[in-house]
């Protein structure tokens, strides 16, 4: 605590003038989607149903882009974007729901053929975020040797070890990424982005994966403010690796954020619903998914009944 | 205080799954599934005091605290987000029990679809962590529907690699590669044949060998000498049905 006290006060004095050079890098939902083009490799941070970036997603989902590739530990970013048919292929560890364990929409989505697919060991997709934030063609792992993971990605290569040992691994192929987005509890307007919860995931990787990162935060602070909520170990996403700042109050919602809000399990469980039946599917689309903006998307949450 | 005697079935398979883990010492020991989550922390809370232990978020407690209570006290040990999950695994020093929707009698297991992987008939959990978790460290099964549906002759998918497939891969690739053990609804087994097929190590109460072998879709390994898996004893049943337990959540795996 003593630490923490200190850099708050020694950031409070220093801040003024570093904050004044830095790029104000804020923008909205639909500028950032403006950016993005049809066929791109997009990838989304969070966790299954955990801190997506879903007022991005949506705001996806409302546009005319299509023929899209995204990378993800999937959740309900994936399962919506196979609803809306803006897929071409899906790249992921696994798509869940968590509390709801397997993701319906995505589950039609590769039991009917709609979308093409890259599955591989959760592990195994940590490394192609790491080959490509470190620009190296590929990381070496053991995962999927004698599994099916080869059968499923005839694409894969293995690589024999160079030293004495001659081991043959799997050659894990960076994942080179068009665009990242991800979600953070706090950001300042120059893209340094703050964690609040127990875990980071992997979205510093993606940001760094990308050619261009785009990160909404539920609450854009001053720069002096960023440790007021959390110690310095919680500033995972520097401004080097971002392009555009959203400000996104529930910005993930239905997905969890905390400290800030948990999981909305009705409202995951209404959207789970709507992979059986296509006119709640309908219904669920109008009344959320159409909503021209995420402040519209939030008073259409307070007027559920 | 309760007795032996009343010990139901999924309390027995807690045991069993527990059992899987006695030896492992200063380990990851990474249940998933509720009666193997109460089996992991119920060998931590006697037999293996050294096993670190998680199948939560982020955190690794070092306390005793019920399964499906977001809001029980945790006494934290260390920090484990996904990430340092992941360099566990490569580390070797972790043991994982899984579910498996199908597992053949060389203990491939398959979690990511039914049918053809390219368009499944039923898409799956997916490949998850198995791939990685076989090729790095010793794994056990839980099965709590077993029946020629689940015990097949071939699986559909190889998610976690069994050891014909091991085998096949040969050294030294396949070095840190142990399946120690499958837990189903009926009996306990192993690989310790000489080509390592699955083998029936025993048998719940009330249970026989016959219909252990009816219900798998393969000849198993030490039918003639299967015992009898041991019941809990006084102290374990306190634990499970007071301290682990105590909303009975590992009795909705059994239907």
């Amino acid at each position: 605590m003593l630490e923490r006290a200190r850099l708050a006060v020694w950031g409070r004095l220093r801040a003024p003038a570093i904050v004044a050079a830095m790029a104000d890098k804020r923008m909205t939902e639909d500028e950032v989607v403006a950016e993005l083009k049809d066929g791109m490799t997009i990838g989304i941070g969070g966790w299954g149903s955990r801190r997506k970036p879903m007022s991005l997603v949506r705001a996806i989902l409302r546009s005319g882009l299509k023929d899209l590739t995204v990378v993800a530990y999937g959740g309900p970013d994936i399962g919506l974007l196979c609803a809306a048919g803006k897929l071409r292929r899906a790249v992921y560890g696994f798509v869940s729901l968590d509390s709801i364990p397997l993701e319906p929409h995505f589950r039609q989505a590769r039991q009917s053929g709609a979308i093409e697919f890259t599955e591989l060991d959760e592990g195994a997709f940590y490394l192609g975020l790491l080959a490509a934030a470190h620009r190296v063609p590929f990381y070496p792992t053991r995962a999927g040797l004698g599994s099916d993971m080869l059968a499923m990605n005839p694409e894969l290569r293995t690589v024999r070890s160079p030293y004495d040992d001659g081991e043959e691994l799997v050659a894990i192929p960076a994942f080179k990424l068009d665009a990242a987005l991800v979600h953070m509890n706090r950001a300042d307007a120059a893209g340094n982005g703050q964690f609040l919860g127990p875990d980071l995931y992997f979205d510093d990787l993606f940001a760094m994966a990308a050619d261009k990162t785009y990160l909404s935060a539920e609450k854009i602070v001053a720069t002096e403010s960023l440790l007021d909520e959390g110690p310095v170990h919680t500033l995972r996403i520097s401004r080097l690796f971002t392009d555009g700042v959203v400000e996104a109050p529930r910005g993930a919602h239905f997905t969890e954020c905390p400290p800030d809000y948990g999981r909305d399990e009705a409202f995951q469980r209404e959207y789970a619903a709507t992979a059986r039946d296509p006119e709640a599917w309908g219904s669920f689309r109008s009344a959320y998914l159409d909503a021209p903006s995420h402040g519209e998307y939030l008073k259409a949450l307070e007027a559920r009944p | 205080m309760s007795t032996p005697a009343e010990a139901a079935i999924d309390e027995i398979c807690v045991v069993a799954c527990a059992e899987a883990f006695r030896g492992d010492g200063e380990i990851l020991c990474n249940p998933i599934g509720t009666v193997p989550i109460v089996g992991g922390r119920l060998a931590r809370a006697t037999f293996e005091p050294d096993l670190a232990y998680t199948d939560t978020v982020s955190v690794l407690p070092a306390n005793d605290f019920p399964v499906g209570d977001p809001d029980a006290p945790k006494v934290v040990e260390s920090w484990v987000p996904y990430r340092t999950v992941f360099d566990i695994v490569w580390s070797g020093r972790r043991h994982v029990m899984m579910g498996a929707s199908q597992i053949d009698q060389w203990g491939n297991q398959n979690i990511a679809a039914i049918g053809d992987f390219r368009q499944p008939k039923a898409q799956l959990l997916g490949l998850r962590g198995a791939p990685g978790n076989l090729l790095n460290h010793t794994t056990s099964y839980w099965v709590p529907n077993h029946s020629t549906r689940s015990f097949v002759a071939a699986v559909d998918v190889v998610s976690g690699p069994g050891y014909d497939r091991m085998r096949e891969l040969g050294a030294p690739g396949n070095r840190y590669h142990e399946v120690r053990r499958v837990v189903s609804n009926l009996g306990v087994f192993d690989f310790q044949t000489g080509d390592n097929r699955m083998r029936i190590v025993s048998v719940h109460p009330g249970v026989t060998v016959e219909q252990v072998v009816e219900a798998t879709g393969f000849d198993l390994a030490g039918t003639d000498e299967a015992a009898r898996t041991r019941l809990p004893t006084d102290e374990e049943l306190h634990l499970i049905r007071e301290v682990l337990d105590p909303a009975g959540a590992r009795k909705a795996e059994f239907r």
